[in-house]
């Protein structure tokens, strides 16, 4: 792919800051229910609205998950501490936000990107979300809207704040690396990574250098970048930004930038840009956080076989799409596929079948056993029921909560059933094709597709073509003993 | 029982009394009001009273246990809360414009505990805005005055609930001790102040301060009532996470064990910086208690006299962040500008006073950038230091005996222009705070001027039973 700026003599450098939130019942530091959607400023309590004498009590689950990306990133899981970043703005409750500063709970780390590509994950850190700013009227923004509220439901939700390396080179690979990054943390339950809901936040770092060199150049940050098509097209804005600066003889600023998606541009967020000194110390109010050695080895047991990597080496070499390949492994059809791979079916069967059928049942009406799902698959790999059937019998073993062996029927699957329409079949195309049907008994395999084809499109779908097959093969070899049974036809004695 | 009986009875035998329906709570709190409605007018330690609401719940308590129930250890028991300390729907201010109206939603731990023991909450005390300070001057709402004197201070910055208990408006009272302000107004006052290990005492629902160094403690009229508000407040709570994972300090069955046998080491670093009279008052405590069995000796902790710059970096530093909340989006005042950022500006330049925008501008440029590590990480290095120092005491003595004020009461306005001669009336208490260990402040006699001196006893963290023994002994053997 050619992008804009190599044409120019540049190469683009971007590292990204994921703010993903954390799938736990209550908030970081306080009781309050960790929920999206409830009515403004109803989860909330004196600790999340940091009331004064408030004090934050450290959530263990939030560290748990915390623990479980560490291991699932090969990251070094570490004892770490908390800090105060203090600046006043109204969303912040405290006008402090407890983070994590130089001693992160997970230190380096790197996401695969399916290309082979290694991206290095530098740290991710615990911290609290801070509150919601609606302006209405105005301008839109804090300081021209006719008037701000502030709804406090989401100050104290847990976040886990993943920063990669400045590793990716184009807008295609950033994708890349959010989607992987996105199945990981959604693999092991992190969070539940809907980036509409914010649930998973991105900011990304943007620099530009002429190509070959390895500098790090003045890099921009840019924010509000709602979904994975805002943050390619505000990259690739930023990056022709950058390049015209550089072109007039001049260079960016380091600052944060907002990404209008209207517009299709990028603007300074301050008017006079300010370097913020967050004034970071020890929160006193939390001791250290230590990490129990075997809590870290039991994470790493757990979140190995959920990640999406290890998942798809399960696949093997299924002959099926990236497409195909990513839906069957994604978390609410994983169970599908594990149950199925643990059966010893077909890969590439598997993948189709729940890629497509399966997922569409899914999404539709609710869920089923997937011992259910993979009777129905075994069925099809033994070569009991034609395509057709199988589609047929997976919405019936969904929707009837009947034994998979009494739904065989009601598909048209039933296997005796179709057994005595091949058979009966089979008896008229001895008669109608002799000559065929000699060729066949002597061993002629290159007639067999003519026969099988005959009688699967004669059996209008109720007959597989592997019974069909087998039932014409069941009738030479009765022939064949037959003749044996007669008189000698010499030669052997 | 005449009312003036009713104020010599020591917080146990109030409870008792009134448990066994021998007294009756209402009697004992109109005893407490009638002397507070005499001379609160010139003493000025509450902020808020509610003597209607405590007579109800002395009322209901006299109910419940005339039901039969047993409201708990301080069943009747008259006290009073310094008002950084929340009180469910109970105006909270910590002595600040900014706090004003503001009506908490919640109650402390330490109240919870006070009134699940059968407390009688009478009001809320009178301390320096957000705690800082020596003298209870620089509450925005006038000072308080010291019983003993009253143009003197009650010291700081729990002088309210120091001068309260000393003129028997109370029986018993709580306040916070961040550098000693516990501890400096009971010296000064001449009631018994303590200062626990920190982690002993829930913070939840104290205004911080400086959080690493806050600890709420009791201030009593005699060492036994302290150790019986300590024995309730004290013990685990799970929401301060720095709260020890430890039951309730067991203080009081160990009060009469006498001291001897004990090394008791005298600080002399710390009798150095006090004035001769309260020094010779430190003399005569430790020749009393060699009297009672105790072998005393002189211990060097050199450290020590670095304790109080590390302390004026550390706590500014804390209080800089603490102090961020307050502006004017969410509670109290709030002045109206144009801007969110003017509101807050405006907001915070109206509603705090000298005193702690002097602490906000000292602890922001100790954690800016350029200056964290020559100052706020250097007094983090210093506060180890002064913890070893402590540790090579401890191994020389069970407990150390220092002054608790360099000086006795100073008149009011005479330090109030000049913060550092402020600032060093906590030299001698901060170095407990530093190292979080606990330490008492009792009564030894007097002045030439009459004015109450007070004798400090340190002992190693969670030693609250052995420090107290010994405050107890220097209790009976103090002279009157």
């Amino acid at each position: 792919m050619s992008w804009p700026w190599r044409e120019r003599g540049y190469e683009l450098v971007v590292g990204l800051e994921v703010h993903a939130e954390l799938r736990t019942r209550t908030k970081l530091f306080c009781g309050c229910a960790n929920a999206f959607g409830a009515a403004p400023n109803t989860n909330v309590c004196p600790v999340c609205l940091g009331l004064p004498g408030s004090l934050p009590v450290l959530n263990a689950r939030a560290v748990e998950i915390a623990i479980d990306v560490g291991a699932a990133l090969g990251a070094r899981v570490q004892s770490s501490q908390f800090h105060r970043k203090n600046y006043f703005y109204p969303d912040v409750p405290k006008n402090y936000q407890i983070s994590q500063y130089d001693v992160p709970i997970c230190a380096g780390g790197a996401v695969v990107l399916e290309s082979g590509r290694t991206i290095r994950i530098e740290r991710a850190h615990l911290e609290e979300d801070t509150g919601k700013l609606v302006h209405v009227g105005g301008g839109g923004r804090i300081d021209s809207a006719a008037s701000t509220f502030i709804d406090y439901n989401r100050a104290g939700v847990p976040l886990l704040e993943i920063v990669s390396a400045p590793d990716l080179r184009d807008p295609d690979e950033v994708r890349a690396y959010v989607s992987e990054l996105r199945a990981v943390l959604v693999a092991v339950g992190a969070t539940d990574g809907r980036m509409e809901e914010g649930s998973l936040r991105v900011d990304a770092n943007v620099s530009v250098r002429p190509y070959g060199s390895s500098e790090l150049r003045t890099r921009v940050e840019l924010k509000n970048l709602n979904s994975l098509r805002s943050l390619h097209r505000a990259i690739v804005a930023e990056a022709m930004r950058h390049v015209a600066l550089y072109e007039a003889g001049e260079a960016p600023v380091q600052q944060t930038r907002h990404w209008d998606e209207e517009r299709g541009s990028t603007a300074a967020l301050r008017d006079k840009e300010e370097a913020e000194d967050y004034r970071y110390f020890p929160e006193p109010d939390l001791a250290p956080l230590a990490i129990d050695p075997a809590a870290l080895e039991a994470a790493r047991a757990r979140v190995q076989p959920l990640l999406p990597s290890t998942r798809r080496a399960r696949l093997g070499d299924a002959a099926v799409s990236t497409d195909v390949r990513d839906t069957a492994i994604s978390d609410v059809l994983w169970p599908y596929t594990r149950a199925a791979l643990d059966a010893g079916l077909p890969p590439t069967l598997i993948a189709r079948r729940v890629a497509n059928e399966v997922a569409q049942l899914v999404g539709t009406v609710g869920s089923c056993e997937p011992e259910r799902v993979v009777a129905v698959l075994r069925l099809e790999a033994e070569g009991a029921l034609v395509p057709q059937q199988v589609r047929e019998l997976l919405r019936e073993v969904w929707l009837r909560p009947a034994p998979v062996e009494s739904l065989i029927a009601a598909v048209g699957g039933d296997r005796s059933a179709a057994q005595e329409t091949a058979a009966a079949i089979a008896e008229r195309l001895v008669e109608e094709y002799p000559t065929e049907w000699q060729r066949f008994v002597d061993g002629d395999t290159k007639v067999a597709g003519f026969l099988v084809g005959q009688l699967v499109r004669r059996a209008a779908g109720s007959v597989p073509g592997q019974l069909a097959r087998a039932t014409l093969d069941a009738l030479r070899a009765s022939e064949l003993s037959s003749r044996e049974d007669g008189p000698p036809r010499g030669g052997d004695g | 029982m005449t009312p003036e009986a009713l104020l010599e009875l020591g917080v146990r035998e109030v409870a008792e009394g009134v448990r066994s329906r021998t007294l009756r709570a209402r009697e004992v709190l109109e005893a407490y009001v009638a002397q507070l409605e005499i001379e609160e007018p010139d003493v000025h330690s509450f902020l808020a009273l509610d003597v209607d609401g405590a007579r109800a719940r002395a009322d209901e308590l006299d109910r419940r246990v005339s039901r039969g129930e047993d409201p708990g250890p301080l069943c009747g028991v008259p006290v009073a809360v310094k008002d950084n300390i929340v009180t469910r729907g109970f105006a909270t201010t910590a002595g600040s414009r900014i706090l004003e109206g503001w009506r908490p939603p919640y109650d402390a731990t330490v109240v919870e505990r006070l009134l699940g023991a059968g407390a009688v909450l009478v009001g809320k005390t009178n301390l320096d805005e957000f705690a800082m300070g020596s003298s209870t001057e620089h509450s925005a709402f006038g000072p308080t005055r010291n019983p003993h004197d009253l143009d003197r201070v009650p010291g700081g910055s729990s002088g309210g609930s120091a001068a309260a208990v000393a003129a028997r408006f109370v029986a018993a009272a709580l306040g916070s001790d961040t550098g000693g302000s516990i501890r400096q107004p009971a010296a000064l006052c001449g009631v018994v102040g303590v200062k626990p290990t920190y982690g002993s005492v829930s913070r939840y629902g104290l205004i911080a301060f400086a959080s690493s160094l806050d600890q709420i403690g009791p201030l009593a009229a005699t060492v036994e009532d302290a150790a019986v508000l300590l024995e309730v407040v004290s013990g685990h709570d799970p929401r301060d996470a720095t709260s020890a994972t430890r039951p309730a300090l067991a203080v009081c069955a160990t009060l009469d064990d006498g001291v001897r046998g004990l090394r008791v080491g005298v600080v002399r670093d710390l009798v150095a910086m006090a004035t001769p009279e309260v020094a010779s008052a430190v003399d005569e405590a430790a020749r009393e208690l060699e009297r009672r069995g105790a072998h005393v000796r002189e211990v060097a902790v050199p450290e020590v006299r670095a304790a109080l710059a590390a302390y004026y970096v550390i706590a500014p530093a804390e209080a800089s962040s603490n102090l961020a909340r307050f502006d004017g989006v969410r509670y109290g005042l709030r002045v109206g500008a144009p801007t969110t950022e003017a509101l807050m500006v405006a907001t915070r330049s109206q509603g705090f006073g000298e005193e702690v925008k002097r602490r906000i501008m000292l602890g922001t440029y100790a954690l800016s950038a350029g200056y964290r590590s020559a100052l706020y990480v250097q007094a983090q290095r210093v506060r180890t230091w002064l913890g070893r120092g402590f540790a090579r005491a401890w191994a020389e003595a069970d407990v150390l005996l220092a002054p608790t004020s360099p000086s006795s009461a100073f008149r009011l306005g005479e330090r109030s222009h000049d913060p550092v001669a402020m600032y060093r009336s906590d030299v001698c208490t901060v170095p407990s705070n530093l190292v979080g260990e606990p330490a008492v402040s009792v009564p030894w006699g007097f002045d030439r001027e009459r004015l109450p001196i007070g004798v400090q006893v340190l002992a190693p963290a969670w030693q609250e039973a052995r420090m107290l023994a010994v405050a107890a002994a220097l209790e009976q053997g103090a002279p009157r």
